[in-house]
């Protein structure tokens, strides 16, 4: 493992196009990077369905697990169903949901019709190709669901016969007893979510697909995210030593968001006192 | 396994109703209906777009493309299958795919819990080393190594073959590595110790006592890798570009690339791939839940 990284740290300082040897340029592919507007519109765009995207999935996780802990009959069922989506593989989600999101014949905007609204223009109005792919990647958060489950499940009953005693409400009982319990699983699932989040690929990349066209960014550039201009760069510009420094840009922030993440956790994460 | 149980014990202290109602059970059956309505009402959410999908699959272009759209067909018909399964090598991408998935389910089955049983059960100088090391490529972009991976591979020849997608596996993943270490933490020792003294060799202890112990962990670690493979495709699009070695995944997009948005037969052959799948995971559910509540990873 070492090997390759190592390879690829050192391509990053060349210029290399696959068909001749790299040709080494110091910190030139770091620093034409920064002027890149493209690269630019990438780190801008994979923050926004970071920032939005995560925080979302994990709240709209934590709600369903709830809702999933619910001690009703076909429990096994729901559960299923939610978890469902996570397993369909990646190209029929992001095709299904290219139909779903379709301005003129699509669902969603005939469902958002049924209620009084009109839908927009989902795919090719640059304001709402990112909600939409948040919409996706929130379609599959039955992973994050079943975890959450899991740690509801581990949290000592005692507590709630107290809370009940105390005469604590619905709300109450959840802030104080719930939530605190649940912090150290969100902590770790914000760092994996975050993770996964600024490589966000596959999505964006078949969203932005277009007949006899790879993929293009999508309107105005507005879903060229962070991995997808990386992989442009590396096999489509064949600009081998510029994605290779993308790479290690985003391994040192993936690196520094780890570490902050879990400085910040000091402060709202809780763990039991057993 | 304990998951279910708990939950049953779990939501009846919560929910026990308070008895100075003075009509607990027409309470407690309100609070079962709403409970009911809120988990249907989610799970429509997670349905509809499955529905779509399939009910798109059936219908004919006239019913795809009417304004208001309509979620059932008046005429449901099976040209869209057809026209997918004609329009491109069908069978021969099932074939790679399953290919694939045979190979990495093989491969991850032989090198991941023999790392894993020398990671839990045996004492080697350099051991956590190894494991930090493990853990910490879990965290590395996959990014940073597939430039130099590609170029290799490009040197000696198998780009465009299905041997990058294959070789991988029979080196081990970190993630199942990480999964089955934890699995096989918990088999007592003393099972070891007692082949240890029935003379039998570090092999045959971990063949015959340690690996039958693990099955469930094992079936877990079985399904992701059939799932991540099947489902795959990153991989896939850097590697495979020759049509005849093609998988569902790379066909698909080759199909929409092709063709556009030819809804009816791009859903039918969305669909024809997605089965497979769901078929796993209902047969395999349990696995899923265990091996996602272990680990705290999807």
């Amino acid at each position: 493992m070492a090997g390759p990284i190592l390879v690829s740290l050192y391509y990053s300082f060349t210029e290399f196009n696959l068909f001749q040897s790299p040709k080494w340029v110091g910190l030139d592919n770091y620093l034409s990077l920064f002027s890149d507007p493209k690269f630019v519109r990438s780190i801008i765009n994979t923050a926004y369905l970071t920032v939005i995207g995560v925080p979302l999935g994990l709240a709209l996780g934590m709600l369903v697990a709830l809702a999933l802990n619910f001690p009703v009959r076909g429990q096994p069922l729901y559960r299923a169903i939610v978890y469902l989506p996570a397993i369909v593989p990646v190209v029929t989600a992001t095709y299904l949901w290219r139909w779903v999101f379709n301005a003129q014949y699509g669902y969603l905007n005939q469902m958002l019709g049924h209620l009084g609204l009109t839908g927009p223009n989902w795919l090719s109005d640059p304001v709402w190709t990112k909600p939409a792919v948040i919409i996706i990647t929130l379609w599959g958060i039955g992973g994050t669901a079943v975890i959450y489950l899991a740690a509801l499940q581990q949290v000592p009953q005692q507590l709630y016969e107290a809370a009940a005693v105390d005469g604590a409400n619905g709300w109450q009982r959840f802030w104080h007893v719930t939530w605190p319990a649940l912090t150290p699983v969100t902590l770790f699932q914000l760092i994996m979510g975050v993770i996964a989040a600024v490589q966000i690929f596959a999505p964006t990349f078949l969203l932005t697909q277009s007949r006899g066209n790879a993929a293009n960014g999508g309107p105005g550039d507005s879903l060229l995210t962070y991995t997808m201009y990386l992989f442009q760069n590396a096999f489509v510009f064949l600009k081998m030593g510029e994605a290779a420094a993308m790479a290690w840009i985003l391994f040192m922030f993936i690196g520094l968001l780890t570490l902050l993440i879990l400085f910040s956790s000091k402060r709202w994460v809780h763990y039991g006192s057993e | 396994m304990a998951v279910s149980s708990t939950v049953e014990a779990t939501g009846r202290t919560i929910d026990k109703p308070a008895p100075r109602s003075t009509r607990p059970r027409r309470r407690y059956l309100g609070r079962r209906l709403t409970h009911h309505l809120i988990l249907i009402l989610i799970c429509l959410a997670f349905l509809v777009p499955f529905a779509v999908m399939i009910t798109t699959a059936f219908k004919t272009p006239a019913d795809i493309f009417s304004v208001p759209p309509k979620l059932l067909p008046h005429r449901w018909v099976l040209s869209n299958f057809s026209e997918a399964v004609n329009a491109m090598p069908f069978f021969r991408y099932l074939a790679n795919t399953a290919l694939l998935v045979i190979l990495n389910v093989l491969g991850t089955l032989i090198s991941c819990p023999l790392v894993a049983y020398a990671l839990a059960k045996l004492r080697w100088p350099g051991r956590n080393v190894v494991f930090g090391t493990i853990l910490a490529t879990m965290m590395l972009p996959a990014q940073v190594t597939f430039i130099p991976l590609y170029l290799l591979w490009d040197r000696v020849g198998a780009v465009g073959t299905l041997w990058p997608l294959i070789i991988p596996a029979f080196f081990g993943s970190p993630f199942y590595i990480f999964l089955l270490r934890q699995f096989f933490t918990g088999v007592p020792d003393s099972l070891r110790e007692a082949g240890l003294l029935d003379g039998a060799s570090e092999f045959r202890i971990y063949w015959r006592l340690i690996l039958p112990q693990a099955k469930p962990a094992i079936a877990t670690v079985a399904i992701f890798q059939f799932v991540a493979t099947w489902t795959d495709f990153l991989l896939p699009l850097i590697y495979l570009n020759t049509q005849e070695n093609y998988t569902l995944s790379i066909g698909l997009y080759n199909f929409f690339g092709e063709h556009g948005v030819a809804w009816g037969p791009l859903m039918a052959a969305c669909l024809i791939f997605t089965v497979p799948a769901l078929i796993v995971f209902m047969v395999a559910q349990r696995y899923f839940v265990q091996g996602i509540a272990v680990t705290g990873m999807k």
